[in-house]
């Protein structure tokens, strides 16, 4: 009887019940959708680890063309002091050579070009600060360590893949599609940077 | 095929009474013991019980270890030490379980191109096929996830460089692969938040594979099992009851296979690993040469053989997927291979590239390998895509037996009463 009630009402002729049937699913399908939410937010990164989000990093034990690497929100960052000679070498690419035109610098904006300028701060060009992470897959390039391989380009290699990067960071020869990130940061004197 | 008559009688009261209510032994009965079996299979045929006695064995032994294993970015690594050395028998269930992942992938390949040789994905066994693809896809996302928990240096290097993967969806909407990565790890970058939560996975997984085998399993009693031939059971002669025909024939290959897999548990335990894994996880260096175990090799060559970060990944996930439509890729009206004169060297020829690719997976990525790695890499997507559909069309098959019996017995043996057609299924 119900059922020849139903078809009675197609989707010509919907009825009363046809309407309430609909937005009960759809209010049940929607419940279902926000209380599922904290389930998977609860995966993303926790208040304890968004706490760890900035650190402060004394310049002045490094000596030019030494590096170091410090640890930041759980990632490498690189820290180099670099020569003369490697800045000199870094302002002299062209921007066409890039295969990664852009910055990659947080603090400026996504069009900025790639020049070794916008890779640094004013000032204080010698230092360089990248995320230490390969931009492919994830690994970290050699070349902090004096003994390391620097890669075809002076800056750094990565031995997972085969990324070649150049004294600006920039990649410049592998499968890594972008430049290493720049970290935002800022000198709060002289020698000491805060990361964060 | 699969519906039979049962044979099953209980013969004690309790039988009787549990019968009446809830006929377990009666089910198990048909479908184990008098379910009929093509009495041509061969030893490639047992490789399914071979898979079933090691899911068993990993849940088991991986329940246990469970007890004593710490999932903690500080402890995990100590923990796994403190298994093997101080635990009873630790040593033993440890090893077991790390041998017995490797055994498991050895047998279920063997398993995927036996049913690719013998056309077992062929209609009407599609579904069949594709839960099986679904299950290597558990495995593997298991495996992967449990090869974390040791947490040395190729683990954490290892969870770094797949999880990465999905950063490459960065080049489709910016940011969006970013925050992928970073809810899968549960930080900015792979740490203990990961660790415990690949934990999880990895103990809840196998469960999931029980439920998808037990449907791989009725699938396969519903349309019956593939044979040599690739000819359906036509009469009663084409055809053995599975116990005890195929069980002894299952326990007897079984037990080859296990010695195998005791010779590594006792001699090479760690034969299949890498060195490099018991160096505890260290964020902060990447060790020189990143390898996959060894059954990962394969999708990490194809991997690397690509020049783009996010087609690589797409072509590596590729090469399982693609498995699903062989059913309709293959245009063939013949299952086996056997009676498949063109097609036979092309298979082999597609093992070969799968194993060659394994071999370049282990090296690193330049110069030779690159290039060879592209050429396989290569042949294994057109083997799909262009070899199966367009073979399949040209090629003349050999002439097919009429029936198994046949096949077994020659022209003259057996009482093969019904004329059986030349092509096992209709298109």
């Amino acid at each position: 009887m119900q059922r020849e009630a139903a078809l009675a009402h197609t989707a010509d002729h919907p009825n009363r019940r046809d309407f309430i049937v609909i937005a009960a699913q759809a209010f049940a399908g929607v419940g279902a959708a926000a209380a599922l939410w904290p389930f998977v937010h609860s995966m993303n990164p926790d208040a304890s680890t968004q706490a760890l989000a900035s650190i402060e990093v004394d310049l002045a034990p490094i000596k030019e063309g030494q590096a170091i690497t410090v640890s930041w929100r759980g990632k490498p960052v690189f820290i180099r002091y670099r020569t003369a000679e490697e800045v000199e070498k870094a302002k002299e690419v062209k921007l066409a050579e890039l295969s990664d035109p852009s910055a990659r610098n947080d603090v400026l904006p996504d069009k900025a070009p790639a020049t070794d300028a916008n890779r640094t701060k004013k000032g204080h060009e010698s230092w360089l600060i990248l995320v230490g992470i390969c931009t492919h897959l994830g690994c970290i390039p050699k070349g902090q360590s004096l003994s390391d391989s620097k890669g075809e380009y002076g800056g750094w290699f990565c031995p997972c893949h085969g990324s070649h990067y150049d004294t600006a960071g920039r990649i410049r020869k592998g499968p890594a599609p972008r430049n290493l990130d720049v970290p935002p940061y800022e000198f709060t004197s002289d020698t000491r940077i805060k990361i964060g | 095929m699969a519906s039979h008559e049962s044979t099953y009688r209980a013969t004690t009261r309790l039988g009787k009474w549990m019968d009446a209510r809830l006929p377990m032994a009666r089910l198990m009965h048909g479908q184990f013991v008098d379910f009929p079996t093509p009495r041509n299979i061969n030893y490639l045929w047992t490789t399914g019980g071979i898979l079933t006695f090691f899911l068993v064995l990993q849940i088991a032994t991986g329940i246990v270890l469970a007890m004593h294993y710490v999932p903690s970015a500080a402890e995990a690594f100590n923990s796994v030490e403190h298994i093997r050395r101080n635990v009873n028998y630790g040593w033993l269930l440890r090893n077991m379980h790390a041998v017995g992942g490797s055994m498991f992938f050895l047998a279920v390949y063997i398993h995927i191109a036996r049913g690719l040789y013998y056309g077992s994905y062929k209609a009407p066994r599609e579904v069949l096929w594709i839960l099986g693809v679904v299950i290597l896809l558990l495995m593997m996302a298991t495996a992967f996830m449990g090869y974390s928990l040791p947490w040395g240096q190729m683990s954490f290097w290892a969870v770094t460089v797949i999880t990465n993967m999905f950063s490459s969806l960065d080049s489709i909407i910016p940011g969006l692969g970013t925050r992928i990565v970073q809810w899968l790890w549960g930080s900015y970058a792979v740490s203990g938040a990961t660790l415990t939560r690949f934990y999880s996975l990895h103990y809840l997984l196998p469960f999931v594979i029980v439920g998808v085998v037990g449907l791989h399993v009725w699938a396969l009693h519903v349309v019956g099992q593939n044979n040599p031939t690739g000819l359906d059971i036509k009469t009663a002669s084409d055809s053995v009851p599975m116990t005890p025909h195929a069980v002894m024939k299952d326990a007897f290959a079984l037990s080859v296979f296990v010695i195998l897999f005791a010779w590594f548990v006792f001699y090479l335990p760690d034969y299949l690993g890498h060195h490099d894994n018991y160096v505890e996880a260290n964020p902060l260096s990447t060790p020189p040469h990143i390898v996959p175990e060894w059954y990962f090799l394969p999708y990490y060559a194809i991997l690397r053989a690509i020049p783009d970060k996010l087609l690589g990944v797409i072509a590596m996930f590729a090469s399982v997927v693609i498995l699903m439509f062989a059913p309709w890729l293959d245009t063939s009206r013949v299952r086996s291979s056997k009676y498949r004169p063109i097609y036979k060297w092309f298979f082999f020829l597609l093992v070969i590239s799968v194993i060659a690719l394994g071999y370049l997976g282990s090296k690193p990525p330049e110069g030779a390998y690159v290039f060879w790695a592209r050429i396989f890499t290569a042949y294994y997507f057109i083997h799909f895509l262009v070899i199966m559909p367009i073979v399949g069309v040209i090629e003349t098959p050999s002439n097919l037996p009429r029936s198994i019996t046949e096949s077994v017995l020659g022209a003259g043996g057996g009482p093969v009463k019904v004329k059986a057609p030349a092509a096992p299924e209709t298109r």
